[in-house]
């Protein structure tokens, strides 16, 4: 039996008297392609920060690899939600993912023919060649987002966090981030571990899921998550599941007020319109 | 009565008229700073003002030079400065800076040759520490009239403005919803600050200004949050240092090592700094009172000014 | 006069290197602030006569670690510009009580290169090379926190070590520039170098490179310049940064409108 990437053992964070996330359990197995599907404040972000090391628990520990005191960063890639970069910034595309293999040692970068072997071979992956030689800065956002992907890859890690990639992409763009993720997963041997607030898109291709809501969290494949009766002991009131032409469509049941995120009566995973 | 004040007041405080023009000037300044100062906080333009200080200089280094007043030199070199930020201003916050800096560079190096040719031709050497370090015992009477009308301009922009000022101070994007002209009432502020900048330099000189303009404000803001209490106590803590800076400066006429009596400038300067750091403290206590784990919640953020 | 062009260079090198950091972090209101913060540093020195690059050195240090520890909490630029200010106010105090007061204010605000003497070769020259060094250690990690701070944190590089470790070398930087360009002056030549550097390339060590010879050039200009009108140095070098920036902005402006044309995808 391998072991799992990440472990996550009942995490609690509680800050200034509120509880941002209460008892959260989960494994993934290497390789594996996870999405952490929530609202906004559901406790996404503080999750990911609990998983990089960057915010201590109130109870609960985390394992990568199965070690608690490992050398986690070197394992985990982390693709943030927000990156603006300067147009004036001379770095390269390739400079950025190059950055990637060795930007926490000290001193200067080597050129050397296995760097620039490694850089080009991530470049491919994410399918950026095209615009390798461009300053980041002026790049477009999904196409930073692509960089960004390579510049975590290029260290080979062993999980990939990504924090909530499709936020302002339409459909289509998320569709293609996914595809491109998948097939990373596939080509590179890398756990995904995405946060989202949409389900919809990441339905065919997701191995497991992790849904929180208001910082509690259940986990396992879709179809044993995505159901009425989980999600309502989960939310803590009544859920209706929909399937609508294959899509999922998560709804509060009739007469019931707002949820805690402020939606009235549609919760993560609506997907509409289209 | 004398007795009693005497360890206070040096002798001959109260007599000199050098001393009443100061104190009333200062008062002044100090109101009309402070006004001007909150929204200039609140709008995170302390650079601007540092940018004035340091123009200023040049704007003074050329009345020197060209044989007319120094306000003047103030005002005419502040408004340019104004001019120029408002023309970079467009751009993003980093890269304002970055221009404004460039600005800045260009302006002091122009300043430095005011300075020289006008030492060399003059051969006295007090233009470059009267204009930096100012006094506010040199305001000679002459130039009161002008002073008066550059507070009245700026009072009447600034309280006429209030509302909107205040408004797009907070929230730019709630502002231009409701129809303000967002970037022209920045504008009408700019050159408010321009001239308040200007009446600094005068008191304190040019490279200390910033000291009355963001000083006494930024100590209001942490102490207050309602907008008139904050000027008013703006208003008071500049009244406040500026005569306590006066007093102690015309003590030590006789105190070692020179006896020719420490800067104005040094002492307003240091009590805006130490009522700065005296009004953080009820908000330290606070936080220490609610127990927030600090540490552990807000990831180290790199310094990049706004 | 050697001295003179051996000082100004080393001190456009150590420029050229820092100030290519500086622009990235955009730290430009810091790099103005140390070394006015530094001038109080120098005046104390002159006063009870102790080396002026010891003085320097100790109060452009104690500023940029103020700088880096009041930018944790509160507002960021009101704490920087009072704490400048106080520094400045500090150094008109120190200067007040000495006899050469004027002069002195003049030669440390704008610069003195002329007053280098041979004495002051070595450690100039240590302290620049202490300088380049750091920035050569450091040059992987400040890179991906400069540009990407979060990423940076994630690999367990603490922006904030980061920040400190930068302001550090700032501090190194401004002690050994100070001295020829002035306090006022000399974060003018840290942006306005690299600024222009980083229109002409897109390569992260090209442009610094770039930044080093710009640099060079415009204080060999200033230089040469002001030995020629009797002008002062630093007039030059304010002017001289000012001009390349503009170069640069102008340049970059017809990069994108050739960029724009109708064959770019």
């Amino acid at each position: 039996m391998s072991v799992d990437v990440l472990a996550v053992q009942g995490v609690s964070v509680r800050l200034s008297g509120r509880t941002i996330l209460d008892r959260v359990s989960f494994e993934i197995a290497p390789g594996e392609f996870t999405g952490l599907i929530g609202s906004n404040g559901a406790g996404k972000t503080t999750l990911f920060r609990v998983i990089l090391g960057l915010q201590a628990t109130s109870a609960g520990r985390v394992l990568v690899e199965g070690l608690e005191h490992g050398p986690r960063h070197r394992l985990i890639g982390y693709v943030p939600q927000k990156f603006l970069l300067d147009p004036d910034v001379p770095l390269r595309a390739r400079d950025l993912v190059g950055l990637g293999i060795d930007a926490h040692r000290l001193g200067m970068p080597v050129p050397s023919r296995t760097r620039r072997a490694l850089v080009e071979e991530m470049l491919h992956a994410v399918d950026a060649e095209r615009f390798a030689d461009t300053r980041v800065g002026q790049l477009s956002g999904g196409e930073q987002q692509r960089i960004l992907v390579a510049h975590a890859l290029i260290a080979r890690p062993r999980l990939l966090l990504l924090d909530e990639p499709l936020a302002n992409l339409d459909l289509g763009g998320a569709q293609e981030v996914v595809a491109l993720l998948a097939r990373i997963t596939r080509e590179q041997q890398v756990a995904v571990l995405i946060s989202a607030h949409e389900i919809n898109p990441l339905l065919p291709v997701m191995d497991r899921i992790v849904y929180l809501a208001a910082g509690r969290a259940v986990s396992g494949t879709t179809e044993e998550v995505v159901r009425a009766d989980v999600l309502s002991e989960l939310y803590g009131r009544h859920v209706d599941v929909l399937d609508v032409h294959g899509r999922v469509l998560i709804v509060a049941g009739a007469g019931e007020d707002t949820d805690l995120a402020g939606h009235e009566g549609v919760f993560p995973g609506a997907g509409i319109p289209g | 009565m004398s007795h009693f004040l005497s360890p206070i007041f040096a002798s001959g405080f109260f007599e000199s008229e050098a001393v009443h023009i100061a104190l009333a000037v200062g008062a002044l300044v100090a109101i009309v700073t402070g006004v001007v100062g909150v929204f200039t906080v609140m709008r995170g333009q302390s650079f601007a003002g540092e940018a004035f200080g340091d123009l200023g200089t040049t704007g003074g280094a050329g009345a020197y030079l060209v044989g007319v007043g120094t306000l003047w030199g103030f005002v005419i070199g502040n408004l340019v400065a104004a001019g120029a930020m408002e023309v970079i201003g467009v751009q993003r916050a980093r890269g304002r800076d970055l221009a404004t800096g460039i600005v800045l560079g260009a302006g002091i190096g122009l300043a430095a040759l005011f300075l020289y040719l006008y030492t060399s031709e003059h051969s006295t050497t007090g233009a470059t520490v009267t204009i930096l370090f100012g006094s506010v015992f040199a305001i000679s009477s002459a130039t009161i009239p002008l002073i008066l009308l550059l507070s009245a301009v700026v009072l009447a922009i600034t309280l006429t403005l209030y509302r909107p000022l205040l408004l797009s101070s907070v929230s730019a994007e709630m502002a231009s919803a409701r129809g303000i002209p967002v970037r022209l009432v920045g504008a009408f502020h700019l050159v408010a600050l321009a001239l308040a900048a200007a009446l600094a330099a005068i008191t304190i000189g040019t490279i200390l200004s910033t000291a009355l303009l963001v000083g006494p404000a930024a100590s209001a803001l942490r102490l207050t949050k309602r907008p008139v209490t904050a000027l008013l106590t703006a208003a008071g803590i500049g009244i406040a240092v500026m005569w306590l800076g006066i007093v102690l400066a015309y003590d030590s006429y006789h105190w070692p090592p020179v006896h020719q009596g420490w800067p104005v400038s040094f002492f307003v300067v240091t009590l805006v700094f130490i009522t700065y750091l005296l009004s953080g403290i009820p908000e330290a206590r606070r936080r220490r009172q609610t127990g927030r784990n600090h540490a552990a919640s807000s990831a180290a953020q790199p310094a990049t000014p706004s | 006069m050697v001295n003179a062009w051996t000082v100004a260079s080393m001190v456009a090198v150590v420029a050229g290197v820092v100030g290519f950091f500086t622009v990235l972090r955009g730290s430009a209101f810091a790099a103005h602030a140390i070394p006015n913060g530094s001038f109080a540093g120098a005046a104390g020195a002159s006063l009870i006569g102790v080396s002026t690059l010891f003085g320097l050195g100790v109060f452009s240090l104690g500023g940029a670690l103020t700088i880096g520890l009041l930018g944790r909490r509160g507002r960021h630029d009101v704490a920087t510009a009072l704490a400048l200010v106080m520094m400045l106010a500090l150094g008109a105090l120190f200067l007040s009580f000495s006899v050469e007061y004027a002069p002195e204010v003049y030669s440390l605000l704008f610069g003195e290169v002329l007053g280098i003497s041979p004495n002051d070769l070595a450690p100039t020259a240590i302290l620049g090379t202490l300088c380049i060094l750091a920035v050569a250690v450091l040059y992987r990690p400040l890179m991906l926190s400069s540009v990407l701070p979060e990423v940076g944190e994630a690999r367990g590089i603490s922006s904030f070590r980061m920040e400190m470790l930068f302001l550090a070398v700032l501090a190194l930087a401004t002690t050994m520039t100070v001295p020829v360009v002035g306090t006022l002056l000399i974060f003018s030549l840290m942006i306005g170098a690299p600024a222009a550097a980083r229109s002409f390339t897109d390569r992260p060590l090209l442009a610094m490179g770039l930044s080093v010879a710009v640099a060079l050039l415009i204080v060999w200009i200033a230089i040469a310049a002001s030995y020629e009108t009797n002008y002062p140095v630093g007039f030059f070098v304010g002017t001289a940064s000012a001009v390349s920036y503009t170069i640069g902005r102008l340049w970059t402006a017809v990069r994108s409108r050739r960029r724009a044309q109708p064959s770019h995808t």
